[in-house]
């Protein structure tokens, strides 16, 4: 074929959307550049020689006649060392260097490689000449940052017996091993591609067990999220969404965080990228930006680009997987990435399903969601790898209904509500502990008697009891007023109230309270447990309530959350929570 | 080069298609030659084969289909802008309407703009004060942020957005502002207000004013928002202003988008409006910002009037979603008299915690406004509660609660359109009202804080 063939001719532009003739021999999901200024595009529907591109960078300027260049290969990343510290846009271009390149505003039409070319990394390899290795293997590592070793893998599909290998300074492109294979050698350097759309392999899928820590008491006591989960936050604009993605991305007890920002405020991506290398990891104490891979397509990128954007991140998040680490993945919001697949559909002129979405939708959102998961990795030394996905879901209007959110709903496992009547009363995280749930709550209820206290799962049963006796006596006070209730029920009350403003709520931004760790969560509300139990027997041997209504000790539980961990001796604190319900209920 | 046709193959609404075309590009600008010599503008906003979709922003009316001569320029749709057009009012497309002299420019921008690199931007976090306790004490505005009104029919939002281009400053440095006004779609009543506010202020002679009447054409109402926008780049990054724009009235800008949907018989999303009109107002509001290394910024203060004062309606719903927060008037308060009637609970600064505090405003800023917060929650609980049990059936403590509530708006919301407040006279007042309760209710405020600032029993006036 000569060169001459091999361009498409454009016969259509409308908004994201290119139609183009003569690319006979194009596959679906192929990348091409489209018209004299070389967009991006990839192909989304074939019709004979007619082709559907949705185009990745905004189309204005583009005409009809003008030429599609073909790259005859899948919308695929770059992997290998350089990934951490980044900052991508939906299609792995590192914002940085188009910054450098191109001004404070994005230019269209510029190629540049996702990793560094340029920079030397030191490849310490794991194998030696005459070794078999086989798809997943390990061959080397690279110290990326301080906190994370790069382990240099062999490809999927690839096995052969090592020829070479050239340990020390080298950049992502140069050979760092030589195979010997039937089919003739192959030289294998630090980076891989993969195509986004394709999951990457793994050995085989796993339950998950252990509980992903994330320092957010409801989230960790009440509705925990595993290793290897998948949960989503739906809410309506206003309850915080993305301040509980910010606070899982921060103290979420994982290797790797990749974060995808996508079509949402620019301005919280800024705060991501000036916030993550001031703030320290509880665990190694190194800045919390050297674990963290960011995406980033705000409300203003083009919008084809916001529907490459997850798949981009959930490739980069499975990679790190692959090396057998544990990863979380944050993708704010998917709604966003919804509505970017209801947009080029439109414009395909398919049929629509639910409120215009494509009847797709929900099998796009469950392979999507099934990308995440606890795993046996490829390669010879039956490594494990996790990864967990949390989507944040903006629903129109913050109705539940909504399609994305019923889509979602219907594959997740963890749901943490988010209310505007609580973020109303600034209660933060606005997550509703009626509405909410876990799934994962008796494999977490396992981890925590193993690893924390054996009463914890108690704990949980009957904080949940109270809150829900809460709500049903709340409509007895709203028909006939609070003193109507007996001493019993106004002691449920009082300690629903400590266990909503005392332990759930939590202030992201204060220094202390942001983060909780798993065991000073449970002697906080060990402690409220714990007084509600002392107050319930004294009020049932006939202590008026008055005399416990208002305690010195509450005011301690309340401040609990501002005190460092290392202090707290609980022991003590219930014996004065004992003493002073002696005092206060005696004749 | 200039390529004229007379192929015009139909008009339809605001749209046109031209025949024969060749050579032209999407989203290129049109200029549609009347038979009487009158020229209007547009955009190609499809192409297929040698067929242009054209809109037209001044009206399609009186196009002929023989006669009419249709131009495409090769280019986008630029304004001229210069550092004289502070104190000039022009329509909704930049042509100045204001008997002045016409704009000698000093450069001609795209009104579409380019996304701006997110690695580009500077977090805002300077404390804008607009002297009104409703927001900057409890939902404070920062330079670079972009904060809604939702307002409904016949509620003065005009009158609160004036009065926020009259008094905003930073704090001291006491710069003052330039303005940006894009109207869409106001009547002339509403004009006249901001024009008249602007003049008696002085104001005027730091604004600039784009203004589409109600009678304007309603596609003219889509380049508006962008041709302001365009201007305020001009101003912050190529002069070194502060630029703060008002929006109003989105809804107008929505509807005149859901018009051309419709003519190109699109599939509807929610109420009839485009799919993507997510996507369309955030390329918008996105426009707000401040750059690293630059001394200007871009504050937005959108209006929109929610219909039916429905917040889930798509368009307050999906701005919602875009902007950093939103000031929401209350159409009970205003029935009250507390002016400006802001609805504090479900109003929201989003990018407050980074502007205030110490060096900023004061060390006690945020714990104050969560605890104002969180009482007058639980005031207006209260409040319901009395109207199902009557007052007497109410604890001492809630009774309490209930008269902070009406203290609240009285004393601290209620402030008029002329009161200028510093922040240390706002939180002071925030202060005394709190000095109603006992100390331990005060449960969001730091001891240290509430030895240094309350004082119990100094909330009765």
């Amino acid at each position: 074929m000569t060169a001459q063939e091999k361009y498409g001719i454009i016969t259509k532009v409308s908004g994201p959307l290119v139609v183009a003739t003569n690319l006979s021999g194009s596959r679906m999901y192929d990348v091409v550049r489209v018209g004299d200024k070389r967009l991006v595009g990839e192909i989304i529907e074939l019709s004979g020689d007619t082709a559907s591109i949705q185009v990745y960078e905004d189309t204005s300027g583009i005409g009809t006649g003008e030429r599609i260049y073909r790259a005859d290969r899948p919308l695929s990343v770059e992997l290998g060392p350089g990934l951490i510290e980044s900052i991508f846009d939906g299609i792995q271009r590192p914002l940085d260097e188009i910054r450098a390149r191109s001004g404070d505003y994005i230019a269209r039409g510029i190629e540049i490689p996702s990793l560094d070319r340029e920079r030397t990394w030191d490849f310490v390899s794991a194998v030696a000449a005459g070794d078999r290795v086989q798809q997943g293997d390990i061959l080397g590592t690279v110290q990326e940052t301080e906190i994370l070793v790069h382990r240099i893998m062999v490809p999927p599909g690839i096995s052969g017996v090592v020829e070479e290998v050239r340990p020390g300074n080298h950049v992502i492109t140069d050979t760092v091993a030589v195979l010997r294979r039937d089919s003739g050698p192959l030289e294998l350097s630090m980076m891989q591609q993969w195509p986004v759309r394709i999951p990457r392999p793994y050995g085989r899928k796993l339950q998950p067990l252990d509980l992903l820590t994330s320092g957010q008491r409801v989230i960790d006591t009440l509705f925990p999220v595993a290793k290897g989960g998948t949960a989503c936050i739906p809410g309506p604009f206003g309850s915080g969404k993305t301040v509980v993605q910010h606070q899982l991305a921060k103290w979420a007890d994982a290797d790797i965080i990749v974060y995808v920002g996508c079509g949402e405020r620019g301005n919280e991506m800024t705060d991501v990228l000036m916030e993550f290398p001031e703030l320290t990891d509880p665990r190694s104490g190194h800045p919390l930006m050297k674990r963290t891979v960011l995406i980033a397509n705000t409300s203003n990128m083009p919008v084809a680009a916001r529907e490459a954007s997850v798949y981009t991140g959930i490739t980069i998040a499975e990679y790190f997987r692959d090396m057998g680490y544990s990863v979380a993945l944050m993708a704010d919001s998917t709604s966003r990435w919804a509505e970017a697949m209801r947009e080029i559909s439109g414009r395909l002129e398919e049929m629509p399903g639910e409120e215009g979405y494509p009847a797709y939708l929900s099998s796009k959102v469950a392979d999507f969601y099934e990308r995440a998961g606890r795993v046996v990795c490829l390669g010879g030394d039956s490594r494990e790898g996790a990864l967990t996905v949390v989507g944040a879901v903006s629903p129109a209007g913050g109705d539940l209904s909504d399609p994305v959110v019923q889509a979602t709903l219907r594959v997740v496992k963890v749901f943490w509500s988010l209310e505007d009547k609580l973020a109303f009363q600034r209660h933060f995280p606005a997550i509703s502990w009626l509405r909410s749930y876990s799934l994962y709550d008796d494999a977490m209820n396992r981890h925590l008697e193993e690893r924390v206290d054996p009463a914890f799962p108690r704990l949980k049963e009957e904080a949940m009891k109270i809150l829900e006796k809460e709500a049903e006596l709340e409509e007895i006070v709203r028909l006939v007023g609070i003193d109507a209730l007996s001493g019993p029920d106004r002691l449920f009350m009082k300690t629903a109230r400590s266990i909503r403003q005392d332990f759930l709520h939590q202030n992201a931004f204060n220094d202390e309270d942001t983060y909780t760790p798993i065991g000073k969560q449970f002697i906080m509300l060990d402690l409220i447990i714990h007084l509600h139990r002392r107050l319930e027997k004294a009020v049932h041997d006939g202590a008026p309530f008055a005399a416990v209504e208002s305690l010195d000790i509450d005011d301690e539980i309340a401040s609990l959350k501002y005190a460092p961990p290392e202090g707290l001796d609980p022991g003590e604190l219930k014996k004065r929570a004992d003493a002073e319900v002696a005092r206060r209920t005696a004749k | 080069m200039r390529r004229e046709y007379r192929t015009i193959k139909s008009v339809v609404g605001p749209l046109m298609m031209v025949e024969g075309v060749a050579g032209v590009k999407y989203e290129e600008l049109v200029e549609v030659i009347m038979p009487t010599g009158e020229t209007r503008r547009g955009k190609v906003i499809e192409l297929e084969n040698d067929t242009a979709m054209v809109q037209v922003f001044e009206g399609t009316s009186g196009i002929d289909v023989p006669e009419t001569r249709v131009s495409f320029r090769g280019r986008g749709i630029e304004i001229p802008l210069s550092s004289d057009m502070p104190g000039r009012i022009f329509n909704g497309l930049g042509k100045p309407i204001d008997n002045g002299p016409g704009i000698i420019p000093e450069r001609m921008m795209d009104i579409n703009g380019a996304p701006i690199n997110p690695f580009a931007r500077d977090y805002p976090n300077e404390f804008i004060q607009t002297g009104i306790s409703s927001i900057d004490g409890l939902n404070p505005l920062v330079r670079g942020q972009k904060l809604p009104i939702f307002s409904g029919s016949g509620l003065p939002h005009n009158r609160l957005a004036a009065q926020i281009a009259r008094q905003a400053t930073v704090l001291g440095r006491e710069e003052e502002f330039a303005v940006v006004f894009g109207a869409m779609g106001i009547t002339f009543e509403e004009a006249a207000f901001f024009i008249d506010d602007l003049n008696r202020s002085g104001a005027i002679s730091r604004s600039v004013l784009y203004i589409n009447l109600a009678d304007d054409p309603a596609i003219e109402r889509i380049a508006t928002p962008r041709v302001a926008l365009t201007t305020a780049e001009f101003l912050a990054f190529q002069r070194d202003m502060h630029v703060l724009v008002i929006l109003t009235d989105i809804t107008n800008y929505c509807e005149a988008l859901r018009e051309i949907a419709a003519a190109r018989k699109e599939i509807p999303g929610r109420r009839g409006y485009p799919g993507y009109l997510y996507t369309d107002l955030s390329s918008i509001y996105e426009r707000s910002c401040r750059i690293k290394g630059r001394r200007g910024s871009i504050t937005m203060i959108p209006i929109l009037t929610m219909p039916e004062d429905d917040k889930t309606h798509p368009i307050p719903d999906l701005t919602g979603y875009i902007t950093e927060g939103q000031i929401i008037l209350s159409r009970s308060l205003y029935r009250r008299n507390i002016d400006p009637p802001v609805d504090v609970l479900p109003s929201l600064s989003r990018l407050k915690d980074k502007g205030i505090g110490r060096d900023k405003t004061r060390e006690d800023h945020a714990d104050l406004s969560n605890q104002l917060f969180a009482a007058y929650a639980r005031g207006k609980e209260v409040q319901e509660l009395a109207v199902i049990l009557g007052e007497s059936a109410l604890t001492d403590l809630d009774r309490l609660y209930f008269s902070f509530a009406e203290e609240f708006e009285s004393r601290y919301v209620s402030q008029g359109y002329e009161e200028n407040r510093g922040i240390a006279e706002t939180l002071d007042i925030g202060w005394s009202l709190l000095g109603m309760f006992p100390r331990n209710e005060l449960r969001r405020i730091s001891a240290r804080l509430l030895d240094a600032y309350f004082n119990e029993g100094g909330g009765r006036p």
